[in-house]
């Protein structure tokens, strides 16, 4: 297991209300990620426990080019994963942002 | 490339109708059961209650342990669900995964008017928690007993991708009553198990028309293990734990007792059947052998003229 953070600042804070969401599952090839809508501003941040170690410039470029483009300003990730591809772990995270974005409690 | 996930305008009506649930995720099959928005998760994924084993074993966690509970509405009545993630480690108990159902269990028995759905989805005892895991199994198989001796329904939902195996297959067997669909497996040792201890010559594990005539959802219903058989769509569930709430009778000795009487009838019946096939055939059924490739709604017909495991048992 390799345990990887990164911090970001987005553009903008994230829409939406909810507090907390989840999707994805710990299965070969999958990840879950969680996010909470916990941090101050625009900042964002990833907490990333993964079973495929030596990935983090992968990881390092799939973080910064989700950031770019959904700008998660105030949201807080925690991923468990299972070894998803770079693709999968782009789609998770958009899901969950769409998630969190949604209406609701 | 991947395309944007757009919102389909189908209403939850309409996805409960047409998703499988076996292809469902735990979560999205409780979304899918319970009325519409109704379901409130107890020991969220946020709390990150996780295993205290796996990371001895650099083994990736699940907030979740792999396992939903909370309570929901079907129908407008509350009633508390537990929904295991068979994608995540097989399904399997672990002593977070267990401590959820167990406590889930406890609070139905305190209260006693809540019925308790499980929605099964496992191999059995998470190999790398062992005695924590076998643990959890007794102490949810005692758990249910004592929730059902107060007066509460336990029913078990099993059409998951994991089937319902192992310390799964013993839960399964103490709860109310139980509805599967096709996909959904119920037994105690696996094929794969039953092979490597027994031989090819008694089990072929490989030959999945086998294992799915022996353990699959269609047999477990014309043995009567399963009350009601249903297709496999989310709202084929709702509809079957709608209809085994309805069905439910008080618990206690004398329904074991008639329980072992049946179990006992079953063996003296069917004993020296070889495959199951012969039991199809002895129970009845014209053209034993077409039973698995029957679609569902032929094969419901099928069994409701073969009759439902009689009321006085389970």
């Amino acid at each position: 297991m390799e345990d990887l953070s990164f911090q970001h600042k987005a553009r903008s804070r994230a829409g939406g209300s909810k507090q907390t969401a989840i999707i994805g599952v710990v299965a070969s090839g999958n990840l879950e990620v969680l996010v909470e809508r916990v941090l101050p501003g625009v900042e964002c941040r990833l907490e990333i426990k993964t079973a495929a170690t030596g990935f983090g410039e992968v990881w390092d470029a799939v973080v910064a080019d989700f950031v770019e483009r959904h700008s998660p300003g105030g949201l807080k990730f925690s991923i468990n994963d299972g070894g998803a591809r770079p693709d999968t772990v782009s789609l998770r995270l958009a899901q969950a942002v769409r998630l969190i974005e949604e209406n609701g409690q | 490339m991947t395309a944007p996930i757009k919102h389909t305008a189908q209403s939850w009506a309409e996805r409960a109708g047409t998703t499988s649930f076996n292809e469902a995720s735990a979560r999205t099959r409780l979304e899918l059961l319970l009325d519409a928005g109704s379901f409130v998760e107890f020991i969220g994924p946020e709390q990150r209650e996780v295993s205290p084993h796996l990371r001895i074993f650099d083994l990736p966690e699940q907030f979740d342990d792999g396992i939903v509970v909370g309570r929901g509405r079907l129908n407008g009545s509350t009633v508390f669900v537990a929904a295991q993630e068979g994608r995540f480690m097989g399904g399997a108990f672990g002593e977070v995964h267990g401590a959820k159902l167990i406590g889930l269990l406890r609070a139905a028995r305190q209260i006693k008017s809540i019925p308790v759905l499980i929605l099964f989805d496992t191999g059995g005892v998470r190999l790398q928690e062992a005695n924590a895991g076998e643990l959890a199994i007794a102490e949810i198989m005692r758990a249910v007993m004592e929730a059902r001796t107060a007066g509460v329904k336990v029913i078990g939902l099993i059409g998951g991708r994991s089937g319902c195996y192992g310390g799964g297959g013993l839960i399964a067997g103490c709860c109310s009553a139980l509805a599967v669909s096709e996909p959904g497996r119920i037994a105690v040792s696996g094929p794969e198990v039953i092979e490597t201890n027994r031989g090819v010559e008694e089990f072929d594990s490989r030959d999945r028309a086998l294992v799915w005539r022996t353990m699959g959802g269609k047999h477990r219903r014309l043995l009567g293990a399963a009350d009601v058989f249903t297709d496999d769509t989310v709202e084929g569930f709702r509809d079957a734990a709608l209809e085994l709430l309805g069905l439910i009778e008080p618990f206690g000795l004398d329904r074991l007792k008639a329980e072992q009487v049946r179990l006992a009838d079953r063996l003296r019946s069917f004993g020296a059947c070889a495959d199951a096939v012969d039991i199809w055939a002895a129970e009845g059924v014209a053209h034993a052998e077409m039973v698995p490739e029957l679609p569902a709604d032929q094969f419901i017909a099928l069994a409701n003229n073969i009759g439902r495991t009689s009321r006085d048992a389970r």
